[in-house]
């Protein structure tokens, strides 16, 4: 009866109501355990947009060395990265490719506002061609102040941001 | 189910494309071509590991480059307008922004233009004091630059060893001004701040060690059969068309033209110091990213020659009045060898506290000129090493 | 310290009282600012046949002028007259002021009987009150080893409009590209920053600025930038 039951139509209905049978039953640990595997393997998209990048690329380097906490140095494909860090001012040449890029990346995404000018514009405040913050194009998750900021602080913000992500709420079948 | 549009609205975005377009003030990229099948046009950058903050719009056929089509501006913060409202002290730490990890260089030609118009002198230990820390600045962004050179031909060790060698510099930099990159060391009149007690023999320490240090560079990276594979005879830039171009710095020395600044129309104490201009005759990208590194080599010697022949104590700064403003209108020109060539600075003043108006003539622009023709008939492939061997840095091209 | 153009030659006083020029040390109180500013527009309005042999101030002292640079100003004034004036002679620079119709020649010549060969620098300054735009060439040389100290300052001026539409005003000049190659990135930015449209430039496109401005060209006079 069963066999008749599972078509492919029906599988997914099926494979969805286990999926909440399963959540009700192990979701809260499941979900810590995925969340557990999310910070450690933040991937940042590469894309400079001005100074602090140069900041950025310190904070890869072997003194600072951000990988210890799970950054892995920004090499790879926009499609596989779920961490963008807004690396200084925003233009508005900058800005619809900055988006462009946020929503190509894959779900779940994460941002990190680097430096004065990404939250509010900084020393370019009353610039004519310079976003006062990101805020209005991208949902932050965490302010890194400073102008350019230490390499320290830009590691103290990522792991702010790891400990914002333990509390957040996975999805976690589906 | 589909809805009929009334018949006076038509889409008109058909239209509109199908128009022959008003070159002139298309974005680069958008203009209507002639299409060629066999002509592929490809977007590099702004996000794009080899790429940088800028766009280059490159058509190839098969592998080849057929034509590149530059596209700054992605940074472009309008520090030219910005600096006709501030006043010639507040313009300084904005001034540097451009190229943060060589902020020296960057304020020089703006403080010997300001010095000029004020009609300051200043005290010889300033000089020396400045001279240091420019050199220690031309490390610093020669390091990075480096790195990202390493980064750009996926050779891993060459990002990570002068990433981590020049953190020896910052130190020294921190030191002797408190900040890590953005230092707003120099000032119209001097220094901000002398150096403190026991520089000298941190900072000769140190510049020995690192100049050991970077002299091993050569076997991993210089001497690597890799790198000289992918470098050598590409993007060849002979000396007429360096000439032509007016290319500068570490690129214009590739080709084999002996023009340096600091030699050819000394400021400060570059005079009193014994300066090697490096020249090579390849003019290809292995020598355009040779030169840098030997400049590294003959910065080190600067250093230790400054140090040597700098006054033990004195002051370091004029001090000025308040709100400091030229004597009517007058114009300046002044020029330095920053780490990426000639970088001017053209102050117009007009009596007041602000700049009637400033412009700053930056190496990274003027070199960007070259990247079209280095690029013709190239591989793809060789893109990344090409661009970055042109010394540029796209913050401080679009200023 | 090394080339040439160190020679402190005495220069004769009568040959020259400066209309404009002075070495670094002199006093600048001695240059008002109403008399040097308009110096600098003259050559649109009236070529001044009085403006090289003048004798403005003749209560100054002769001040003693560099001599390799003051062979270089006597070289294009000789050659065009009263056509270019000479604005300033300072240490390592000179200053030549020309009118739109004749840089084109100016720096045809500069190139080839001075042996100048690329453009440091293009920069375009407002001036509003009088109507104009300057362009301002910085020119120098890798070629000639004399010259290598030497940057000659050549500025020309376009008319402004009070209501720019970039491109299609009388806001023009004649471009430098086919003699000075290396002005072409220069110019397309004073085109977009200042709305100067260089006549025969083969690529006058937008470089900086984004792709959707509409407004005035920023780097005029009367862009204001918000809160100041």
């Amino acid at each position: 009866m069963l066999k008749d039951l599972i078509t492919p139509e029906t599988a997914n209905v099926f494979i969805g109501k286990l999926g909440d049978i399963l959540e009700k039953a192990i979701g809260k640990p499941l979900g810590y355990a995925i969340n557990w595997g999310r910070i450690w393997s933040l991937w940042p998209v590469h894309i400079e947009t001005a100074c602090c990048s140069v900041e950025f690329g310190a904070a890869s380097s072997p003194r600072y060395d951000i990988e210890r906490f799970g950054i892995i140095e920004a090499f790879g494909s926009l499609r596989q990265c779920d961490l963008i860090v807004v690396q200084g001012t925003i233009t508005r040449k900058m800005a619809p490719r900055l988006r462009l890029v946020y929503d190509q990346m894959p779900e779940p995404k994460y941002v990190i506002a680097m430096g004065a000018c990404a939250i509010t514009g900084g020393l370019y405040f009353d610039s004519y061609n310079v976003l006062p913050g990101i805020d209005g194009i991208l949902p932050v998750d965490v302010y890194v102040p400073g102008c350019p900021p230490r390499p320290e602080t830009l590691i103290q913000g990522c792991i702010l941001l790891q400990e914002k992500i333990k509390r957040m709420k996975a999805r976690t079948i589906v | 189910m589909t809805t009929e549009l009334p018949s006076d609205i038509k889409p008109t975005s058909s239209k509109i494309l199908l128009e022959k377009p008003s070159s002139d003030w298309l974005p680069p990229g958008l203009a209507l071509q002639k299409v060629d099948e066999r002509i592929m046009t490809l977007n590099v950058g702004p996000q794009h590991p080899g790429s940088g903050h800028m766009r280059l719009i490159v058509q190839i056929d098969g592998d080849y480059i057929v034509a590149c089509d530059p596209d700054p501006g992605y940074v472009h913060r309008g520090e030219e307008k910005m600096a006709e409202y501030r006043n010639y002290i507040t313009n300084i730490p904005h001034l540097e922004r451009p190229v943060i990890h060589d902020s020296c260089n960057i304020l020089y030609p703006y403080v010997l233009g300001v010095e000029e118009l004020l009609g300051i002198e200043v005290p010889e230990r300033a000089k020396y004091v400045r001279v240091i820390a420019a050199e220690l600045n031309r490390c610093i962004y020669i390091m990075y630059w480096l790195a990202i050179y390493g980064i750009f031909l996926g050779h891993s060790t060459m990002f990570m060893w002068p990433t981590g060698d020049r953190e020896l510099l910052i130190d020294l930099m921190e030191k002797m001004t408190g900040a890590r990159v953005t230092h707003s060391h120099f000032i119209p009149g001097g220094v901000r701040n002398d150096l403190p007690s026991n520089f000298e023999d941190v900072c000769l320490r140190q510049v020995n060690y690192f100049e050991k240090r970077i002299k091993e560079y050569a076997a991993v990276f210089y001497d690597n059969p890799i790198l000289i594979s992918r470098t050598q005879n590409t993007g060849v830039l002979s000396r007429q068309d360096a000439i032509r171009l007016g290319v500068t710095g570490s690129v214009l020395r590739a080709s084999g033209i002996d023009f340096d600044v600091r030699k050819k129309e000394p400021y400060d104490v570059y005079d009193e110091l014994d300066i090697q201009s490096i020249v090579m005759k390849e003019g290809d990208a292995y020598a355009r990213s040779k030169i840098p590194w030997l400049d590294m080599l003959d910065s080190c010697n600067i250093i230790r020659q400054a140090l040597q022949k700098m006054p033990k104590s004195g002051s370091v700064r004029v001090k000025l009045k308040p709100n400091p403003k030229g004597k009517g209108f007058d114009t300046v020109y002044k020029r330095v060898e920053s780490g990426r060539g000639s970088l001017g600075c053209y102050i117009v003043s007009d009596g007041k506290p602000e700049p009637y108006r400033l412009k700053l003539s930056v190496p990274s622009f003027r070199n960007l000129i070259a990247l079209p023709y280095l690029l013709k008939g190239e591989k793809l492939g060789n893109m990344p090493s090409v661009y970055w061997s042109l010394n540029y840095w796209p913050v401080e091209a679009d200023r | 310290m090394s080339s040439a153009s160190e020679k402190p030659v005495e220069v004769k006083p009568e040959e020259k009282p400066t209309t404009d020029s002075k070495p670094v040390v002199k006093k600048p109180e001695e240059k008002p600012t109403t008399d040097s500013k308009p110096v600098v527009k003259k050559p649109e309005e009236k070529p001044t046949t009085d403006s090289k042999p003048v004798v403005k101030k003749p209560e100054e002292k002769p001040v003693e002028l560099p001599a390799f640079e003051k062979s270089i100003s006597d070289k294009i004034v000789e050659k065009f007259g009263d056509k270019v004036e000479v604005a300033f002679i300072k240490k390592d620079r000179v200053g030549i002021n020309v009118s739109r119709e004749n840089v084109h020649d100016v720096a045809e010549f500069i190139r080839d009987g001075l042996n100048y060969d690329h453009v440091e620098s293009v920069s375009g300054v407002d001036y509003p009150q009088e109507k104009e735009i300057a362009v301002v060439y910085h020119i120098g040389s890798y070629t000639d080893p004399s010259l290598a100290r030497q940057i000659l300052v050549l500025s020309t001026r376009a008319q402004r409009e009070e209501n720019p539409i970039p491109g299609s005003d009388a806001t023009k000049l004649p471009t430098l590209r086919d003699i000075f190659y290396s002005v072409e990135f220069h110019e397309r930015e004073i085109f977009e920053m200042f709305g100067v449209y260089f006549e025969g430039h083969p690529d006058n496109r937008r470089l900086l600025l984004p792709e959707d401005w509409a407004d005035l060209p920023p780097l005029r006079k009367d862009f204001t930038i918000k809160g100041r």
